[in-house]
């Protein structure tokens, strides 16, 4: 027993330095040497200011910007508190969330006045998901084009240069990235 | 029952498609895996013998192992306790004491006491539930040295132990069933590292973080302030998803964009999980001799993950009729995913989360990419029904084989029942003591899933913790005390689980789950070793059959239906029929 013991005890100790020490520190050496974009976050820098991440979503409160998907990561799109409300299929609350939000849309846009994507009015499971469906994108064009002065199919144009299709073809959904969209468009918004 | 009129129900081709994919790669992996697992196992050289061996050698020799020796079942047993019981009383340790130690670049103080015990049960028994967001609370000196380690020990851990029982079934009047310290260590350096390493490697070449930064601050586009949570994650999640540990680093877990950038590492992810487990079944097929042996548990397994997948992945698909009645499409198209998108990322849409639902409560993995609590009520019922049944379904790295074999050894006890002859299986005699070691472990699990979830519903204390009402509160409370037990640790995360009663339940729920299962399978291994094996005559069952692998589906689906069905109809199937009638809780 007490041989058994102590063989854990040492057993432990070469493991956690071997496999929770040793490892790690070579996989972060690893990923700093060949890819430090990705392994650092894939941050975005512009005037040596990081306005975000490629693959963490933003707030966009603006009717100026396309809109990401409601979040429920802290207050919203909260990037170190990531999750969502974890609301049920039959829960009053997301079925009044959904509405309040839809009916809140729809008072300002008229043009929402279709059937919505499902993406739109539903949180992500991190509460930071960077996509919205080419549906969402696509019905939005209309309004940020209009809030900004432009074309429509200037807007629309933009959304297809920024359609990601399926991954290798067949995995996935398609999607757009509506922080790398809205940085394009203020290309083309002009001053 | 009344449906509404939709009508996409059926799979999509693009459904189809990724879905045969996985299927295909599954199959082309178990054999390969499954001759390199008896390599390792066997103590044969490998092509990493070359670079790991001298590593193995200093192991056994800091530690004081004679790895030529061979253990009895309770000597075996004796030295899985105590090394789980230390590594757990580490981990504890660890959490409590973080703030004095390295890598802490957020200051991250001490983990609670309650919460401690609860984290450190729950990553020694490979469960990973996490009634803490990982980005809030843990240092990352506490997830590398003290959550990975686990990951890493707690899966060579289940992996041994299957590997112990596959040699008690096909040995044949022998005392002794292995070195457990050779299986940890072979397992480790041989199969977790190396996979680990490759792994990490893609994942972050996709996109995933691996960094000792601290958090960063960026001023977004309408110039508000984001924190970033960094950390080292893809070391970490390589291992959460090959050992089935499921423990996120991040509290949205493998939602997260930076712990599962794209829809590639989602399904790198969901083939790492099963890769072992069905390496396995080839393994035991090859160790027995008779490859139809393995072939045959395979294709139980196989027929039950396309079931549920179909299942979850249909339901989901077809929607929430409440979000219909506002106008909201349920519709797939080329444009968007439809369906219910509640809880779930648009990168990955409906096909890749349910497969990954599926998936990782099959094996006893409990990562997640969506959010099971708001999947639609038979959506969510696939995941709890896939883990009430004991993760047989390639199943935990290692305890997906060993659960399987209780009810391999069910079956036999049955078929031999009903033709009057004594049960065999590999040429071995299953006797009384068999059964019975089954069905402890069996039960053991049924009444600790059923018995705290009874406590919890009863008691107003347990009951604050609910997020939602209604059947759906009760499938909250079923799920974790199923998922605890079971080894999961995949949540209607919902439910706040971190309080005294759910930590300690919970914990206690983890250790039931997982030693009076495994102890009982070490103690089968240990009597099927002794006995002597008999070539098989005209009336013996045969058990490397398609035949068999139907009485298997059916003996699990009997055992399991009559054990959780009542908690079931209570639960989801409640909620399906009220859902239908737009009725809201």
């Amino acid at each position: 027993m007490t041989k058994t013991i102590i063989t854990s005890i040492l057993m432990t100790v070469v493991l956690t330095v071997l496999v929770g020490i040793i490892y790690p520190l070579a996989m972060t050496g690893i990923g700093q040497l060949l890819f430090p974009h990705q392994a650092n976050g894939s941050l975005i820098v512009r005037n040596g200011t990081v306005i975000g991440s490629e693959l963490i979503g933003q707030q966009f409160a603006s009717a100026k910007f396309f809109r990401t998907r409601p979040s429920g990561a802290g207050t919203g799109y909260d990037a170190a508190n990531s999750g969502s409300t974890n609301l049920g299929p039959t829960s009053k609350a997301l079925i009044d969330r959904i509405t309040h939000d839809r009916d809140s849309l729809r008072k300002i846009y008229p043009e929402l006045d279709t059937a919505l994507p499902a993406d739109m009015l539903t949180m992500s499971a991190s509460g930071l998901d960077p996509d919205i469906s080419v549906a969402n994108a696509l019905l939005q064009a209309k309004i940020v084009a209009r809030e900004n002065n432009l074309s429509v199919d200037t807007v629309i144009a933009l959304v297809d240069r920024h359609i990601q299709g399926r991954d290798l073809g067949f995995l996935g959904e398609p999607h757009v990235n509506v922080l790398e969209l809205n940085l394009d468009l203020l290309h083309h918004i002009p001053k | 029952m009344p449906c509404s009129t939709r009508k996409n129900s059926d799979m999509t081709t693009n459904a189809f498609l990724q879905l045969f994919a996985y299927l295909v790669i599954l199959v082309l992996i178990t054999k390969p895996m499954g001759v390199y697992l008896t390599k390792v196992f066997r103590g044969e050289n490998t092509f990493l013998t070359s670079i790991f061996g001298w590593l193995e050698r200093l192991i056994y020799r800091l530690c004081g192992i004679d790895p030529t020796s061979e253990m009895k079942w309770t000597t075996y047993s004796g030295a899985m306790l105590v090394f789980s019981a230390v590594t757990a009383l580490v981990l504890y340790a660890m959490m409590r004491l973080q703030q004095f130690l390295p890598w802490n670049p957020q200051g991250l103080g001490a983990v609670a006491p309650d919460l401690s015990f609860g984290t450190a049960m729950s990553f020694t028994t490979n469960t990973n539930w996490q009634a803490y967001s990982g980005e809030t609370t843990m240092s990352y000196f506490t997830q590398m040295a003290g959550l990975a380690f686990h990951n890493f020990a707690s899966a060579a851990v289940g992996i041994a132990v299957a590997v112990a029982l596959v040699r008690g079934l096909v040995r044949s009047s022998v005392q002794t069933i292995g070195n457990f310290w050779v299986d940890l260590v072979r397992c480790t350096l041989y199969l977790l590292i190396p996979l680990s390493i490759l792994t990490g490697i893609i994942f972050m070449a996709s996109g995933m973080i691996q960094n000792l930064a601290p958090y960063v601050t960026a001023t977004t586009l309408e110039g508000a302030k984001q924190t970033i949570a960094m950390g080292p994650v893809a070391s970490q999640e390589a291992i959460k998803i090959l050992g089935t540990n499921g423990g996120g680093f991040f509290n949205a877990n493998s939602a997260h964009p930076f712990e599962n950038p794209t829809a590639i590492t989602n399904f790198l992810q969901v083939i790492m999980i099963f890769s072992i487990g069905t390496g396995l079944t080839y393994m035991f097929g090859r160790m027995s001799k008779d490859t139809k042996q393995g072939w045959a548990v395979w294709g139980a397994m196989t027929f039950l993950f396309l079931a549920g997948l179909v299942t979850c992945y249909v339901s989901e698909q077809s929607g929430n009729p409440n979000f219909d009645k506002l106008g909201i499409t349920s519709l797939a198209s080329a444009t968007q995913p439809g369906g219910n998108m509640e809880g779930k990322e648009v990168r990955y849409g409906i096909t890749q989360s349910t497969l990954f639902a599926t998936v990782t409560t099959d094996a006893s993995c409990g990562a997640v990419n969506s959010m099971h609590e708001s999947f639609t009520p038979i959506g969510g019922m696939v995941p709890l029904f896939n883990i009430m049944i004991g993760e047989v379904i390639f199943g935990g790295v290692g305890a997906g084989l060993y659960g399987m074999m209780i009810f391999v050894i069910l079956s036999v006890f049955i078929a031999g029942l009903m033709v009057g002859r004594t049960p065999e299986y590999l040429g071995k005699k299953i006797e009384s003591k068999e059964v019975k070691l089954s069905m402890i472990a069996l039960l053991s699990m049924a009444l600790c899933m059923l018995g705290f979830s009874a406590w919890a519903v009863v008691n107003p204390v347990a009951l604050k913790s609910l997020a939602n009402n209604g059947p759906h509160g009760l499938s909250e409370i079923l799920y974790a005390f199923v998922s605890a037990t079971g080894n999961n640790g995949s949540a209607f995360a919902g439910l706040n689980a971190n309080t005294q009663f759910f930590n300690i339940t919970q914990g206690l729920s983890e250790l039931i789950g997982r030693f009076f299962v495994i102890v009982p399978i070490l103690a089968i291994a240990g009597s099927m070793a002794k006995k002597t094996a008999i070539a098989p005559s005209a009336g013996t069952f045969l058990t490397n059959t398609p035949l068999f692998s139907a009485l298997l589906i059916m003996v699990i689906l009997i055992v399991a239906g009559l054990t959780f069905f009542p908690a079931l109809s209570l639960g989801p199937i409640l909620e399906h029929l009220v859902m239908q009638n737009g009725k809201l809780f």
